[in-house]
């Protein structure tokens, strides 16, 4: 239980560093940085290797941007099984949709309400 | 690194390059790495958080509660972006604060209430995925090959 949140603390921290690296040490942008994660986060679900990850560490594993990329694979593959070939078409936000709605809702509507800051 | 890039350049260039190098300032990379160890450490803290609450209190399972803590962690985010502490927090941060899935609503709701002036169907419709967008497609495109190979992997093992 307690040891759950230390790793959630401590593998989520350890993946920021990662992307901390890749802007100071590789000199990639924000958005390479961003998008090399969400395609490891799809090569490691496509292996096998992200869903231990999310065992182990919890939010730790499933907060940072990596875990968009795994998600996208499970979905895609979980709808596979069901469906076979089409499945993959059809499954592939399927278990992504909540935070991508959520996003697209949300900030439409922070723009309804804020304005621009400095 | 940019040994390639320079042999196009004239001496004079080449000049200005060395000397440009040499005066950039140098990336503190420890203490941006503990930084952002930190925040983002404490980013998925929080999350933790809210999957033990989803857990414990409205019946989702270890694997399922990864979907409402990254929907309410974005909720969070979005505000904090509209009230402009995110900005603050990534200033300090930096990749602390990009990698979580609150740096993706960050950037969503930043491009959206930016645009606001240039309309909403133009300025905020078109542009809110403006910088989010890569992840997106290359996310979706990469998952979408990885998927294949998956299928066509097990139909040739099943047969």
């Amino acid at each position: 239980m307690v040891q759950q949140f230390v790793f959630a603390f401590i593998v989520g921290g350890a993946i920021c560093v990662i992307g901390q690296l890749l802007l100071d040490v590789f000199r990639l942008t924000p958005a390479h940085m961003t998008v090399t994660l969400v395609v490891t986060g799809a090569v490691l679900g496509g292996l096998g290797l992200y869903e231990p990850l999310i065992k182990f560490a919890g939010a730790g594993a499933s907060v940072p941007i990596s875990s968009f990329g795994n998600a996208l694979v499970k979905g895609a593959l979980s709808e596979a099984e069901r469906t076979g070939f089409i499945g993959v078409f059809t499954g592939i936000f399927e278990v992504t949709s909540a935070g991508i709605s959520a996003a697209i809702i949300f900030g439409f509507l922070a723009s309804l309400v804020f304005k621009p800051k400095g | 690194m940019s040994n390639k890039k320079n042999k196009k350049l004239s001496p004079v260039q080449q000049e200005y390059q060395a000397f440009a190098k040499a005066r950039e300032p140098k990336r503190p990379v420890l203490k941006n790495s503990l930084r952002a160890f930190f925040v983002g450490g404490t980013i998925c803290f929080i999350g933790q958080l809210f999957q033990w609450i989803y857990i414990t209190y409205f019946g989702f399972n270890e694997m399922t509660a990864g979907n409402p803590t990254v929907a309410t962690l974005i909720i969070i985010a979005v505000f904090m972006t509209g009230f402009g502490f995110y900005d603050h927090l990534a200033q300090y941060a930096g990749g602390g604060t990009i990698v979580p899935v609150t740096g993706f609503a960050n950037t969503v709701a930043s491009a959206a209430i930016e645009h606001r002036t240039e309309g909403y169907v133009l300025g905020v419709g078109g542009n809110m995925y403006k910088i989010a967008g890569p992840v997106i497609t290359y996310g979706v495109v990469s998952a979408f090959f990885i998927g294949l190979i998956a299928v066509a992997l097990k139909a040739l093992g099943g047969m």
